[in-house]
């Protein structure tokens, strides 16, 4: 239900009575009812007093609540539970209603609402600047064979294009609205198939004539008076109505995906035989990697459940020990004697004052790793595979490496030499801003561990001491370009 | 194929003569006063022997339901009232009926009040039909003038018709709703018992029937139950408006007979799919409140109560959406949602909280900005609505949710994985519910 209240005071009128003519037909209509039962009427008359007044005022509820002798609030509870009922001011040349419910957003509802936003105002219920225009998305106006449709004031516009619409708007706006003639605009008769009749063709004949001589033209479903290839080819162009306008891409295959993985089906193959290895090892694959693993109700509160012993837990346990060590005991190691270790980071101040921040949030970090440590327990060992569904940046574990690069400086080494790195994981490794082996094998543990969270490697990165083998591979084979 | 002599409304698309005089001409109001002459159970048994079920969505057996009225008329009138609240989307069919053939209408309510003892029927139009209601009253004022109603009329039965009207209210197109409102209050449904056919409109018995179930008595009881028991299957009798809308060619409102095949129906009267067959992705066959179901479950499907219903739908009040593969399916579940949370009346907890729940999960499901276990707990959801609620608006919004997942759900996981794949491009978004 919708939240519906008055105007406030200042839009208010002083005062509402019907006009002569109103008046003796509100008594009439009050008079269909039975006996004690007028108060049927009301929303007859507090309809007749919106067409009059463009809306309902205040002073118009109460006036009819005195004509029906009824509770003020009864009354009220009428007008602001029909959506009918304009409770604000509307436009005084037009109010457009547009319908946007399914069967008209299929047909490009969603078009005709772009044209509203930019021809009266960017928010439905607001006048544009003149007041003499204003738009509302309606529910369902009963016309979905002539979808998509606007209702101004009685009348319906159907079968519509967004520069039909406009036309329209700026008819109204002219004050010319009257020119505009109801119903389809596609010069289809009602609700008749476009392309012509296909039952009741009796009388069909007449009727063409009878238009043609009265209007000049006959009714489009006919194949007379259409053109050429009338009645045979009448084809709705496709609309962007019912396209998705999500980041998803839902059936543009030429769309590239922003993500990070997944280039092809080698790619997808190769993921499967990733994670086929991991469930070799004892893992459960994760459901991102899979792309369709179902969880059951019974998994929801497994999940929940984990998901309150905290994101940042995932991964295994000496992982997460090792970080707490490395990050709480060294971290005013890092701090004094940083120009040693790190060479590329000593440049200048500014550098050593990033360093610094960083080693906090390392602290920070190494902190939190040893709360959960201590609060968790091994108990939970078993649930670490059912999360990490997704990479959460914030919350996870390690520290991402600083060094990454956007290109390979010089030519990009073979990162597949290390144990633990097929072509998948390079790919996603060179995606990520990883290309040589100086840059893995100056890692400090808790970057590593952040990559192995990034990979959902669960653990094995640093298992396989891929820093150790980059080490051995750089001082074997390659040396650091930017060195030499 | 239906043919046009087996066809009750002749003016469907109002492209014949409007007037009393031409429609006396097309055989309506032709022996109404035999009819009546007949009695009351004659009518009531030649109208179960039609098998005519309720073309308002429920399908309820109407010869039946004319029988729950009390036998005799007490201390308190008997009113029929007429829902010409069209609100279903999907659904325009009684608007034609009421702009273009609102004679079969009127004769209809003259012999159902007759049936039921009634000596007035309220019919209540939708707010927003303006020109229908017009011309409804147009045509009622012409038979008043023509002595086709009123006092001492030829139809013999005297007889008032009031057109009333409500304003934007889709839960008013529920029967007790829709007394309330036309009593003068906000139209929340009450509860059942009592029925209406003892405590309705005023305190006093009334029967609500949907326009179309109304309109099409006075050709069956002309030409016969067994006429219209023999198109369709068993069960699923008679002829039927079905509107067809989304994406086919030519989308239209046409009168066809029961059980007929939906690659028919579209072939026909329809000009095909957009794109062809092959580019047909779901269909929603009666209305936004029945589960959708895949193309290929519905293509040689019969359309009509049991047939649809065997693909576990239903066919509501006929109204067909059409959806091709261009069509984000989870948005359009998602505005079906949103068409809910809007127009729930706010009288039961678990519809006011839960249409308003489920839209904002699923909208979350069209960018796949969830999680996959929320499937399970938005599905878990909709079975807590649906059935706890005084009125069927909880199950109208729990259903097409449960037909999306049912037949959807690995398009809405491939969502949350690709949204997930790209979540490190996503800023949080912080949104406050409501």
């Amino acid at each position: 239900m919708s939240v519906r209240r008055l105007a406030e005071e200042t839009a208010q009128p002083a005062g509402f009575a019907f006009t002569e003519e109103n008046a003796a037909w509100a008594e009439a209509t009050i008079r269909k009812y039975p006996e004690g039962r007028q108060q049927s009427a009301v929303i007859p008359l507090l309809m007749r007093a919106q067409d009059q007044e463009g809306w309902v005022t205040k002073a118009a509820i109460e006036h009819v609540a005195e004509m029906l002798e009824m509770p003020l609030i009864r009354v009220l509870e009428v007008a602001t539970f029909y959506t009918q009922f304009q409770l604000h001011p509307v436009g005084t040349k037009a109010h457009i209603q547009v319908c946007g419910t399914t069967p008209c957003m299929l047909r490009g509802a969603e078009d005709l609402k772009a044209v509203c936003r930019k021809k009266i105002h960017a928010e439905q219920f607001h006048r544009n600047e003149k007041g003499s225009l204003s738009w509302e998305e309606v529910e369902c106006l009963g016309a979905c064979v002539n979808a998509p449709m606007v209702m101004i004031f009685q009348d319906t516009y159907e079968d519509l294009t967004p520069e039909r619409l406009e036309e329209i708007i700026d008819l109204f706006d002219a004050g010319r609205g009257e020119e505009v003639k109801p119903g389809p605009q596609n010069g289809r008769h009602l609700s008749v198939p476009i392309g012509g009749l296909t039952t009741l063709k009796g009388d069909y004949d007449d009727l063409i004539e009878e238009q043609e001589r009265d209007f000049g033209h006959g009714p489009a479903n006919g194949s007379k008076a259409q053109g050429e290839g009338a009645g045979e080819t009448v084809s709705t162009p496709p609309s962007e109505a019912g396209r998705p306008d999500t980041e998803s891409t839902e059936s543009d295959p030429s769309l590239k995906s922003p993500g990070k993985a997944a280039d092809g089906n080698a790619d997808q193959r190769g993921e499967e035989r990733e994670s086929d290895e991991l469930a070799a090892e004892g893992h459960k694959p994760a459901a991102g990697q899979t792309g369709g693993e179902r969880h059951g109700p019974d998994d929801v509160e497994d999940d929940e459940e984990s998901a309150d012993t905290g994101r940042e837990t995932s991964g295994d346990f000496r992982r997460a020990e090792a970080a707490a060590e490395d990050a709480v005991i060294p971290a005013d190691k890092h701090l004094a004697d940083d120009d040693g270790h790190q060479p590329p980071r000593v440049a200048s101040g500014e550098e050593t004052s990033k360093v610094l921040s960083e080693s906090t949030d390392t602290l920070a970090e190494g902190r939190r790793a040893v709360t959960s440590d201590t609060t968790t327990g091994p108990a939970h060992d078993d649930r670490f595979e059912s999360e990490a569904e997704e990479p959460e940046p914030a919350r996870e574990p390690g520290d991402k490496p600083a060094d990454l690069l956007s290109a390979p400086q010089g030519e990009a080494d073979d990162l597949k030499q290390i144990k633990g790195i097929g072509p998948v994981i390079e790919g996603k490794l060179n995606d990520l801003g990883v290309f040589h082996f100086w840059q893995i094998a100056k890692w400090r543990e808790t970057e590593l561990i952040w990559i192995d969270d990034y990979l959902n490697f669960r653990g094995r990165a640093v298992r396989e001491g891929w820093i150790e083998q980059a080490r051995d591979l750089q001082s074997g084979s390659q040396s650091r370009p930017g060195d030499a | 194929m239906l043919q046009d002599k087996d066809r009750i409304f002749t003016n469907i698309y109002g492209l014949r003569d409007k007037s009393l005089k031409a429609a006396l001409k097309r055989g309506h109001f032709d022996g109404t006063a035999d009819i009546i002459g007949k009695g009351r159970d004659w009518i009531i048994n030649e109208m179960k022997a039609s098998g005519l079920r309720g073309r308002g969505g429920a399908g309820f057996p109407t010869g039946l339901k004319w029988s729950f009225m009390p036998k005799e008329v007490g201390e308190r009138p008997h009113y029929l009232v007429v829902n010409a609240d069209e609100s279903e989307p999907g659904t325009c069919k009684d608007r034609e009926i009421m702009r273009n053939d609102p004679f079969t209408l009127i004769e209809g309510c003259v012999i159902a009040g007759f049936a039921m003892g009634a000596h007035a029927a309220y019919i209540y139009i939708r707010g927003e039909y303006v020109r229908e209601r017009q011309a409804l009253q147009r045509a009622i004022d012409e038979c008043y003038e023509q002595g086709y109603l009123g006092r001492d009329n030829k139809c013999g039965w005297d007889y008032d018709i009031i057109v009333h009207h409500g304003a934007g209210a889709y839960i008013c197109g529920e029967e007790t709703a829709l007394l309330e409102s036309l009593e003068g209050k906000k139209g929340q449904p009450r509860l059942k018992p009592p029925f209406p056919a003892n405590v309705g409109l005023y305190g006093c018995p009334t029967t609500v029937n949907n326009v179309e179930s109304i309109a099409v008595a006075p050709t069956i009881l002309r030409r016969g139950g067994s006429w219209f028991a023999g198109i369709g299957r068993q069960n699923n009798t008679g002829t039927k408006l079905f509107c067809v809308s989304g994406h086919v060619e030519q989308p239209c409102t046409v009168e066809e007979a029961m059980s007929i095949p939906f690659r028919e129906l579209i072939e026909k009267h329809c000009g095909g799919i957009r794109g062809g067959w092959d580019n047909l992705l779901a269909v929603i066959p009666g209305g936004s409140s029945v589960p959708l179901v895949p193309g290929q479950d519905i293509i040689d499907a019969p359309m009509d109560f049991d047939g649809l219903r065997e693909i576990k739908t239903s066919l509501g009040t006929a109204a067909v959406i059409v959806m091709d593969k261009s069509t984000d399916i989870v948005k359009a579940i998602a505005r079906i949602s949103y068409f809910y949370k809007h127009e729930s009346c706010g009288q039961c907890t678990p519809c006011r909280e839960g249409t308003g729940w489920m839209w904002r999960v699923m909208e979350r499901m069209v960018t796949g900005h969830a999680q996959k276990r929320e499937i399970d707990m938005l599905l878990d959801v909709t079975k807590q609505v649906e059935g706890h609620t005084i009125c069927a608006l909880g199950d109208a919004a729990a259903w097409p949710i449960q037909g999306l997942v049912r037949h959807f759900r690995a398009e809405i996981e491939r969502r949350i994985d690709e949204f997930s794949h790209n979540a490190h491009d996503v800023k949080p978004v912080l949104e406050a519910a409501e």
